[in-house]
């Protein structure tokens, strides 16, 4: 039995990846991939005759594989389907780090979830509040609640949208320049930085099209994106060096966040550096990019954890 | 816990086993094939054993074809299907009590 550590909510998360929770011989070795997360799927990728069969592989691939600092997130069934209270139980009582919901569409979809986890906490004898959450949103309605929804709870860390269901809902299909979701990625990522909370873009299904992965991964990064969700181990590598602070940025934040401690420590709130104007408004951002740094093996220092 | 009737959990993919339980006549008639037998047979059978002893089953008739399945791959689906065999795999199930 791994006993896992207190999940924490805001955490470094570019890689998210989606894995079969039924299929034994991808679970047993997803932390191999380096990458942040791993999503456990108990929905679509589950055929409805085998969601039982799910729980029990779950239970057991959390309870005795060594994830290491692999965050395990499991992915439940909607709200609309008769599994996703059983697959609550399984998830809290197996120790998963924090549950996706499907097809969030409300404030109200994650309160209902989030009063089934903290009966399972309960019930299994979990410590009340270490189960994380986050909402996958994949509809219209979904999109237009993302304030209410990304602000519904303490436990929710962030919102994904999930571009399949979306682009139906929309009557679109996937186009290389991202028009297809544009406005709906905007209006997602504007409500999470409005919660406080993390955002991730959706997965990107064509493996042979390196070329249009690549050019939508820099475009998540440019629209200010935490993380992607992903389907295959090969798609880790790309998004890690996309999300990858530049060397010159890297130095910026460390030059930033030093004379900040030092200016603040002498009563100085507004100062220059390199010529430009820095103040408080300035130190999260170049908090973030230390820490980027650091989990790219780019920065070495003590200015963050 | 009593084996109604014929249940199977598992497929035949690398890492996976498939396992069927049938009623018994008051006692475990297990057999197993591998595609690992030599080296880990003993273990299967012996982790196959114990958790139908968790699981309070005394009278069953149980094949297993592994396929190289991890212990926790064989629990989970040997519990799958004792656990359909009485119509009580979708909900309520006893995570950490009987199944642990």
């Amino acid at each position: 039995m791994i006993p896992r550590p207190r999940p924490e909510r805001f955490r470094l998360r570019r890689t998210m990846m989606f894995m079969n929770a039924q299929k034994p011989g991808l679970i047993k070795d997803a932390y191999i991939y380096g990458c942040d997360s791993i999503m456990l799927d108990l929905e679509d990728a589950v055929a409805e005759n085998q969601k039982d069969a799910a729980r029990f592989s779950l239970y057991h691939a959390l309870k005795t594989i060594d994830y290491g600092d692999t965050e395990v997130i499991v992915r439940i069934n909607g709200l609309d389907t008769p599994h996703w209270q059983e697959d609550i139980r399984v998830c809290v009582a197996g120790g998963a780090d924090g549950i996706r919901i499907a097809k969030c569409e409300s404030a109200q979809d994650v309160k209902t979830v989030e009063a089934a986890v903290e009966a399972a906490e309960e019930e299994f004898g979990v410590e009340k509040g270490r189960t994380l959450l986050m909402a996958a949103l994949e509809s219209p309605k979904g999109i237009l609640n993302a304030y209410e929804i990304c602000s519904a709870s303490e436990r929710l860390f962030g919102v994904a949208i999930s571009g399949g269901d979306f682009r139906k809902c929309m009557q679109t299909s996937f186009q290389p320049d991202g028009v297809d979701m544009l406005a709906a990625r905007g209006q997602m990522l504007l409500a999470a930085r409005a919660a406080g909370v993390q955002c991730f873009d959706t997965v990107f299904t064509d493996l042979d099209n390196e070329e249009g992965f690549r050019a939508e991964v820099l475009q998540n990064k440019a629209m200010g994106f935490d993380g992607k969700s992903l389907i295959n181990p090969k798609q880790i590598r790309l998004v890690h060096q996309v999300f990858a602070p530049t060397r010159k940025e890297v130095l910026q934040a460390e030059k930033i966040v030093r004379a900040y401690q030092e200016q603040s420590a002498a009563g100085v709130g507004v100062f220059t550096v390199d010529g430009k104007m820095i103040d408080i408004a300035f130190i999260p951002g170049a908090e973030r990019t230390l820490r980027l740094a650091k989990a790219c093996g780019m920065y070495e220092g003590d200015l963050v954890k | 816990m009593e084996i109604l009737r014929s249940a199977m959990a598992g497929t035949l993919e690398s890492s996976d086993a498939q396992v069927i339980v049938e009623p018994g006549n008051g006692r475990i008639e297990l057999s197993l094939q591998s595609s690992v037998m030599n080296q880990y047979g003993r273990q299967i059978k012996a982790t196959v054993l114990e958790t139908l002893e968790r699981l309070d089953v005394s009278s069953v008739r149980i094949t297993v074809v592994d396929k190289g399945a991890l212990d926790c791959t064989l629990k989970a689906r040997v519990e799958c299907a004792v656990y359909r065999s009485c119509g009580a795999s979708a909900a309520n199930i006893p995570w950490g009590g009987a199944v642990r």
